[in-house]
C-alpha cells in the first residue's frame, strides 16, 4: 500500500489527528471537570458526576461495533454522600495527575499512579483500588488511560519495516525503523504516541509466543511476507491493542493473528479483534477486522500436528465461548465445535515437529492465501 | 453467725451497746448457749444518756472478737465491705484490718429506703411449727375471726370460703385442733387458690436510685442501668428483684461478666457457681444485645423477700425457685435492653463523628485539585461544610456561659458535638438556636458527667448556634469542649 519511495504520505495528517489530538480532548475534558466542580462548590452545591455504569447488567454486545459496549444506565457519584467521598476524592486527584502527565508530556503506568498518590496525601487501599479509579476515569473522559499516557507494565514487540517518529519529550522529530533490532521494539507510552512515517509492509501478523515471533524474525517472514510482526506475550495488553487499532486503521493493513490451537489461544484473538467486557466503556482498543488465522481445530487434523488432549477446564471455556456473542460468526462456531469433537488441542510450537522451518515454509504461505492475503 | 464465730474461735463474749435516743443506753455482754440457742448473760449496764434532747446519742455498738487467717481472707472480706458499700450507699462504712490499714467507704446520698412494714405470714407459707406458736398465743376463739386476725391479706370473704372448702366450722375454737387436725390444716392452706398475694410493703428494697447511686459510687461506671421488678410472691413468700448493669468505666473487662449477688442487702461472695443467678446469666444469649461476656461489664442482683430461697445452710447460693428466677432474668432483659441502646448510640455517635471526619479530609482536596485542574484559585468549600470549636478546654463555673456563636445561615443541618473531659465533674449543657433573631432552645438542659459526650443533629435553619454550658454541681468545675458541623444541602 505504501511504498518506501514515498518520503511523506498521507498517513502523517491522519496520524496527527488520532495521537495528538486525542490528547489535547482529553487535556479539555479534565480542565472542564475541574471547572464543572469549582462552580459547584461556589454555588454551594456538592459536585457531583455522572457516568455510565460498568456493571455487568450494563454491558452488552453489539454487533454493530462488534464489541461489548455500555448500555444507557448511569450512576452518579456524589460528594455529598459519605460513601462516594473518598472515591470521588481519588478521581479528582487522578484527573489533576493525569492531567499534569499530558501537560508535561510525561508518562506513568499503573503502578506509578498508586505510588505517586501518596505524595499528595491521597490514599489507595492497595493498586487494583487506584485501578479502578483510572477506569472510572477513562468512562467519565471517554478515552483510554493510554490517552492519559498511564501505560501498563507489561510490554510487548514490535519488528518490521515500519519507520516511526517520536513525538515524546526530547525525541520530538527523531525517526527510527522498527526493524533496526532483532528482538524487536517494546510497545511502550514512546511507540504508542509515535507518528508512523512510512512502511513497505503490506500486513500486520501478531504472534502469541515469543519463540515463535523470534523464529519469525530469524526466517525473515518481514521480507518474504511484507509484514509488520507483533509479539503478544499472552493476552494483548491494551497498548498492544490501540497500536494493532493504529496499522489497521492508520495504515490500512490487514491483521492477521496466530495464537495456540485452544480456547484461551481464540480468546487472545478475540480480544484483539473485539475487545474484552473489561473495557466496554471505551471505543479505541478493537481491530474487528483483523482475522483469526491459526491454530485452528482443523489445523490439528489437516497438518497432522502433535496434540494434547483438552482438560476440562479447557471444555468448559469452550462452552463458555460458544455462547459469548463475540464467537457468532460461523467459522468461530465451526472451529469450536471441531475442538469439541476432536477433544484435542494443539501449541504454535507443535509446527516444530515437522522441522524448524515448516510453520514459516509451508503453513504461513498456505493460510495466508486461504484467508485472501 | 459472727457472733457463734468469734464465740467458738475466742470463747469471747459478745458486747452490746445500743439505745434508740432516749435517756437510757444499755450495754450487754453476752454468750450463746449453743444447744438452747438461747442468749447467756453475762452482764448488764445501763447508762445515763446524758446529752440534751436533740444531741442524745443513738445507735447501736456490736463488738465481737474472732480469730481467722485474715492473710486468707482479705480479699473476701474488702470485696464484702465494697460490696455491702453498693448496696448501701446512704451507709459511711469504716475498716480497720489487723495490719492497722483503714478503709473507707463513704456514703454519697443521705436518703434511706422506707423501714419495711410488720405483716402477718401469709396463709401459703406458713408451716406446722408456726401454726403451733400462732395458735398457742392467739386470742381468738372461733377459726372465722382467727383467720383473719392472723393472715396476711386474708379478709372475711375469703376466711369464711376457705374454712367451707377446708371442711373447717367457722365457729371452732382454734385451741382445740389436733395436732393432725393442724398439719391437715396447713396442707389445706397450700391447697386452697383463693388467697391473695403478698403484699410487698413488708419487704425493704433499695429502689431504684439508690441501686444506681451505689452502682455509680463503687464500680464507677461509664454507663448504668437499673430495674426493679414488680412484687411478686412464691410459696406465699413476697419478693422483689432489683437488677442493675454497669458498663465500662472502672469496670474491668475480664474473661467472663462480672456478676454481684445480693440477698436483703447482703452480698453472697462465696459459692458463687451454684447459683441461680449464673444459671440465668449463662442461659442468655449476650449477643442479642451486641455485648459479649469478655466486654467490661457488671450485673448486680438483690433479691428482697420474707424469705430468701437459699440453696443450702450456709445462705450463700440462691436455689432455683421457679417465680424467683423468672423475675431475675426479665430483670436481667430490661437493664441489657437498656446498655445495648446506650451501646448502639454510643456507636452511632462515633459513627457520626467519623463521617463528619470524612467531609473535612476529602472536600478540601476536591476544591483543591480541581482548583488546579481549572486553572484558577480553589473554591470555597465552606459553603459545604464547615467544622468550628465553639468551646475549646472550656472551664464551667455555676452559671451558664454562652460558646463562640456559630453561623448557620449556609447550612441545612448541623452537628453539635459536646464533650465534658473532666475527670469527675459533670456539667450541665444546652443548646440555643437563633430564629428571627430570637434564642430558642434546642437541646434542653443536658447533664453530661464526666467523660461522657452529647452528639445530636439539629435539623431547620438557623441564623446561629450557640452552646450553654455550666458546672452541674457548684463550685465543682468540669471542662468542656464542643464542636458545631454545618452541612449544606
Amino acid at each position: 500500500m505504501f511504498s518506501m519511495g514515498d518520503e511523506e504520505n498521507l498517513s502523517i495528517k491522519k496520524n496527527d489527528s488520532s495521537t495528538v489530538s486525542a490528547k489535547s480532548i482529553v487535556q479539555k475534558k479534565l480542565e472542564e471537570l475541574g471547572m464543572k466542580f469549582c462552580e459547584e462548590i461556589d454555588r454551594g452545591v456538592f459536585p457531583t458526576i455522572q457516568m455510565k455504569s460498568r456493571s455487568t447488567s450494563n454491558i452488552f454486545y453489539s454487533p454493530k461495533y462488534k464489541q461489548y459496549i455500555l448500555g444507557d444506565s448511569k450512576v452518579t457519584r456524589s460528594s455529598r454522600n459519605i460513601a462516594h467521598l473518598r472515591p470521588f476524592a481519588q478521581m479528582v486527584w487522578t484527573a489533576y495527575f493525569v492531567h499534569e502527565l499530558i501537560k508535561q508530556k510525561k508518562t506513568s503506568t499503573l503502578r506509578d499512579v498508586y505510588y505517586s498518590a501518596q505524595a499528595y496525601d491521597i490514599f489507595f487501599k492497595d493498586q487494583s483500588e487506584s485501578d479502578n479509579i483510572i477506569t472510572d476515569l477513562e468512562t467519565v473522559i471517554e478515552h483510554p488511560r493510554e490517552s492519559f499516557n498511564v501505560f501498563p507494565e507489561e510490554r510487548s514487540a514490535v519488528f518490521g519495516d515500519l519507520t516511526i517518529e517520536y513525538t515524546v519529550p526530547g525525541y520530538e522529530g527523531r525517526r527510527m525503523n522498527l526493524s533496526s533490532h532483532p528482538d524487536g521494539v517494546m510497545i511502550g507510552p514512546a511507540l504508542t504516541d509515535a507518528r508512523f512515517i512510512k512502511t513497505s509492509a503490506d500486513k500486520v501478523i501478531v504472534i502469541e509466543k515469543g519463540a515463535m515471533f523470534t523464529r519469525f524474525v530469524e526466517e525473515k517472514v518481514y521480507e518474504r511476507f511484507n509484514a509488520i510482526l507483533i509479539h503478544t506475550a499472552g493476552q494483548a495488553p491494551r497498548s498492544t491493542r490501540y497500536f494493532i487499532r493504529r496499522l489497521n486503521r492508520e495504515l490500512g493493513l490487514p491483521v492477521y493473528i496466530f495464537s495456540d490451537g485452544d480456547p484461551w489461544g481464540m480468546h487472545i484473538a478475540m480480544v484483539i479483534i473485539s475487545g474484552s467486557a473489561n473495557a466496554a466503556h471505551l471505543r479505541e482498543l478493537t481491530t474487528p477486522d483483523a482475522k483469526w488465522a491459526g491454530v485452528w481445530a482443523s489445523d490439528i487434523i489437516d497438518y497432522k500436528l502433535p496434540s494434547e488432549k483438552l482438560s476440562e477446564i479447557d471444555i468448559k471455556r469452550l462452552k463458555e465461548l460458544k455462547n459469548d456473542p463475540r464467537y457468532e460468526d460461523r467459522h468461530w462456531q465451526k472451529q469450536i465445535d471441531l475442538f469439541m469433537k476432536i477433544k484435542k488441542k494443539c501449541e504454535l510450537e507443535a509446527f516444530s515437529r515437522y522441522g524448524l522451518t515448516h510453520i514459516v515454509d509451508k503453513y504461513l504461505p498456505e493460510r495466508l492465501k486461504e484467508l485472501g492475503a | 453467725m459472727a457472733i457463734l464465730y468469734g464465740q467458738i474461735t475466742t470463747n469471747k463474749p459478745v458486747k452490746v451497746i445500743s439505745s434508740t435516743g432516749n435517756s437510757r443506753i444499755v450495754e450487754y455482754r453476752l454468750m450463746i448457749d449453743i444447744e438452747k440457742n438461747r442468749p447467756i448473760i453475762l452482764d448488764r449496764k445501763i447508762h445515763a444518756n446524758l446529752r440534751a434532747k436533740s444531741k442524745r446519742w443513738q445507735g447501736t455498738v456490736v463488738e465481737i472478737h474472732l480469730r481467722g487467717s485474715y492473710a486468707q481472707a482479705m480479699p473476701k472480706v474488702l470485696e464484702y465491705l465494697k460490696q455491702t458499700a453498693m448496696v448501701n450507699p446512704y451507709a459511711n462504712i469504716i475498716f480497720v484490718d489487723p495490719r492497722g490499714r483503714l478503709y473507707k467507704f463513704d456514703r454519697t446520698v443521705e436518703k434511706m429506703p422506707p423501714p419495711p412494714k410488720e405483716i402477718n405470714p401469709h396463709p401459703y407459707g406458713v408451716d406446722v411449727e408456726t401454726l403451733q406458736r400462732i395458735i398457742r398465743s392467739t386470742t381468738e376463739d372461733n377459726m372465722l375471726k382467727f383467720m383473719q386476725k392472723h393472715f396476711h391479706r386474708v379478709g372475711e370473704k375469703i376466711a369464711r370460703d376457705f374454712l367451707r372448702k377446708a371442711g373447717i366450722p367457722e365457729d371452732r375454737d382454734p385451741k382445740s385442733l389436733r395436732p393432725e387436725e393442724i398439719v391437715d390444716l396447713v396442707e389445706k392452706m397450700k391447697e386452697y387458690d383463693g388467697f391473695l398475694p403478698p403484699e410487698a410493703d413488708c419487704l425493704s428494697p433499695l429502689g431504684e436510685d439508690l441501686l444506681r447511686e451505689g452502682v455509680l459510687k463503687e464500680l464507677e461506671p461509664e454507663f448504668v442501668a437499673v430495674h426493679q421488678r414488680k412484687p411478686s410472691a412464691y410459696s406465699g413468700h413476697p419478693f422483689i428483684v432489683e437488677v442493675a448493669i454497669a458498663y465500662g468505666g472502672k469496670v474491668p473487662a475480664k474473661d467472663d461478666i462480672l456478676l454481684y449477688r445480693f440477698a436483703n442487702k447482703i452480698p453472697l461472695v462465696y459459692d458463687e457457681s451454684g447459683d441461680v443467678c449464673w444459671k440465668i446469666v449463662r442461659s442468655i444469649n449476650w449477643r442479642r444485645y451486641n455485648l459479649t461476656p469478655n466486654m467490661p461489664f457488671a450485673i448486680i442482683i438483690h433479691v428482697c423477700s420474707t424469705k430468701i430461697p437459699y440453696k443450702t445452710l450456709g445462705k450463700e447460693i440462691l436455689a432455683d425457685q421457679l417465680e424467683v428466677s423468672r423475675e431475675i432474668l426479665n430483670g436481667i432483659r430490661e437493664v441489657a435492653r437498656q446498655l445495648a441502646r446506650y451501646l448502639s448510640r454510643k456507636e452511632r455517635v462515633r459513627r457520626q463523628v467519623r463521617r463528619l471526619a470524612v467531609f473535612s479530609r476529602y472536600l478540601p482536596k476536591i476544591a483543591r485539585f480541581s482548583a488546579e485542574l481549572a486553572g484558577r484559585k480553589p473554591p470555597d468549600i465552606s459553603k459545604l461544610y464547615q467544622r468550628k470549636q465553639v468551646f475549646k478546654d472550656f472551664v464551667t463555673s455555676n452559671e451558664y456561659v454562652d460558646s463562640e456563636i456559630f453561623d448557620s445561615r449556609r447550612y441545612n443541618v448541623v452537628f453539635v458535638h459536646v464533650r465534658n473531659r473532666h475527670e469527675e465533674n459533670p456539667a450541665s449543657v444546652r443548646v440555643l438556636g437563633l430564629v428571627n433573631s430570637k434564642w430558642e432552645v434546642l437541646i434542653p438542659e443536658t447533664a453530661l458527667t464526666s467523660g461522657s459526650e452529647i452528639y445530636e443533629t439539629l435539623r431547620g435553619k438557623y441564623e446561629a448556634i450557640k452552646i450553654q454550658a455550666r458546672s452541674l454541681k457548684p463550685n465543682k468545675e468540669s471542662l468542656i469542649d464542643a464542636y458545631v458541623d454545618g452541612l449544606s444541602q
